[in-house]
C-alpha cells in the first residue's frame, strides 16, 4: 500500500514472509529472532495490529524510523507458545534487539519515554 | 489493606530483602495488580531483567491468584528522589 499522503507515520515494519524451513521449533524461533536486528512478535501485522499494545510498540518504532521485522503470533500457535517459554516472558508483544528480548509494551514505552530505547537500538 | 497486597509485598521482600514495595488494585477486582518495587538488586540491570526478577518471584501466583500485573521497578536511590 503506497499512500503518498501518509508521510509522517510511515510503517517501517515488514512482516516476515520468507522464514527458512527448520527441523524443530527451537530452530524456527532462533531463525526468526536472528532474521533482523529488530524483531517484533506481535498480534497482527504493522498495517493492521490486532491488539492495542502491539499497535503502540509499532507506533513507537515507526516514530523512531527504524526498520524492523514482525512475526504475527496469531498465525502460528507453535511459535506463540514456544516464544513465551523461550524468553520466559508470558505476554505479547515482545521486541528483540540483536536476538535479545528488550521488553513488552510497558517496558518499551518506559524506555522510549526515558530515551533508553533510542540508545539501545542505536548501539 | 487487602490480604493479597500483604501477600505480594511479603513474598517480594522475602526474595529482595532491601525492597520497598507498593501494591495497588488496578481494576477493583483484586486480581489486576500494580506493583512498584524499589531495590538495589536492580542496579545496572536492563528493565527487562528487573521485571523478570519480579515475574519469577510471582510466577506461581500468576497462574491462579493474580491475573495480570503492571510492574514498575527502580533503584532505592531513584525511589528516594520521588
Amino acid at each position: 500500500m503506497n499512500n503518498p499522503f501518509n508521510i509522517l507515520n510511515k510503517n517501517t515494519g515488514t512482516p516476515i514472509t520468507d522464514e527458512p524451513t527448520a527441523a524443530d521449533l527451537a530452530a524456527r524461533i532462533k531463525n526468526i529472532i536472528d532474521s533482523s536486528d529488530l524483531v517484533l512478535f506481535m498480534k497482527g501485522i504493522p498495517d493492521a495490529p490486532q491488539c492495542g499494545f502491539s499497535a503502540n510498540v509499532v507506533a513507537i518504532l515507526n516514530h523512531l524510523k527504524v526498520e524492523f521485522k514482525t512475526f504475527d503470533i496469531l498465525s502460528d500457535m507453535d511459535i506463540r507458545q514456544g516464544v513465551k517459554e523461550f524468553s520466559n516472558w508470558p505476554t505479547y508483544p515482545q521486541l528483540y534487539f540483536k536476538s535479545k528480548l528488550v521488553g513488552g509494551n510497558d517496558i518499551i514505552t518506559e524506555m522510549y519515554e526515558s530515551g533508553d530505547l533510542q540508545q539501545v537500538i542505536n548501539s | 489493606m487487602a490480604e493479597i497486597f500483604n501477600y505480594v509485598e511479603n513474598k517480594i521482600k522475602s526474595h529482595l530483602t532491601d525492597a520497598q514495595v507498593k501494591v495497588t488494585d488496578l481494576t477493583g477486582t483484586m486480581d489486576h495488580l500494580g506493583i512498584t518495587v524499589a531495590s538495589d538488586a536492580f542496579q545496572g540491570k536492563m528493565l527487562i531483567d528487573q521485571h523478570q526478577i519480579i515475574m519469577d518471584i510471582l510466577k506461581e501466583d500468576l497462574k491462579e491468584k493474580i491475573h495480570a500485573v503492571q510492574i514498575k521497578t527502580m533503584t532505592l536511590k531513584k525511589f528516594n528522589e520521588l
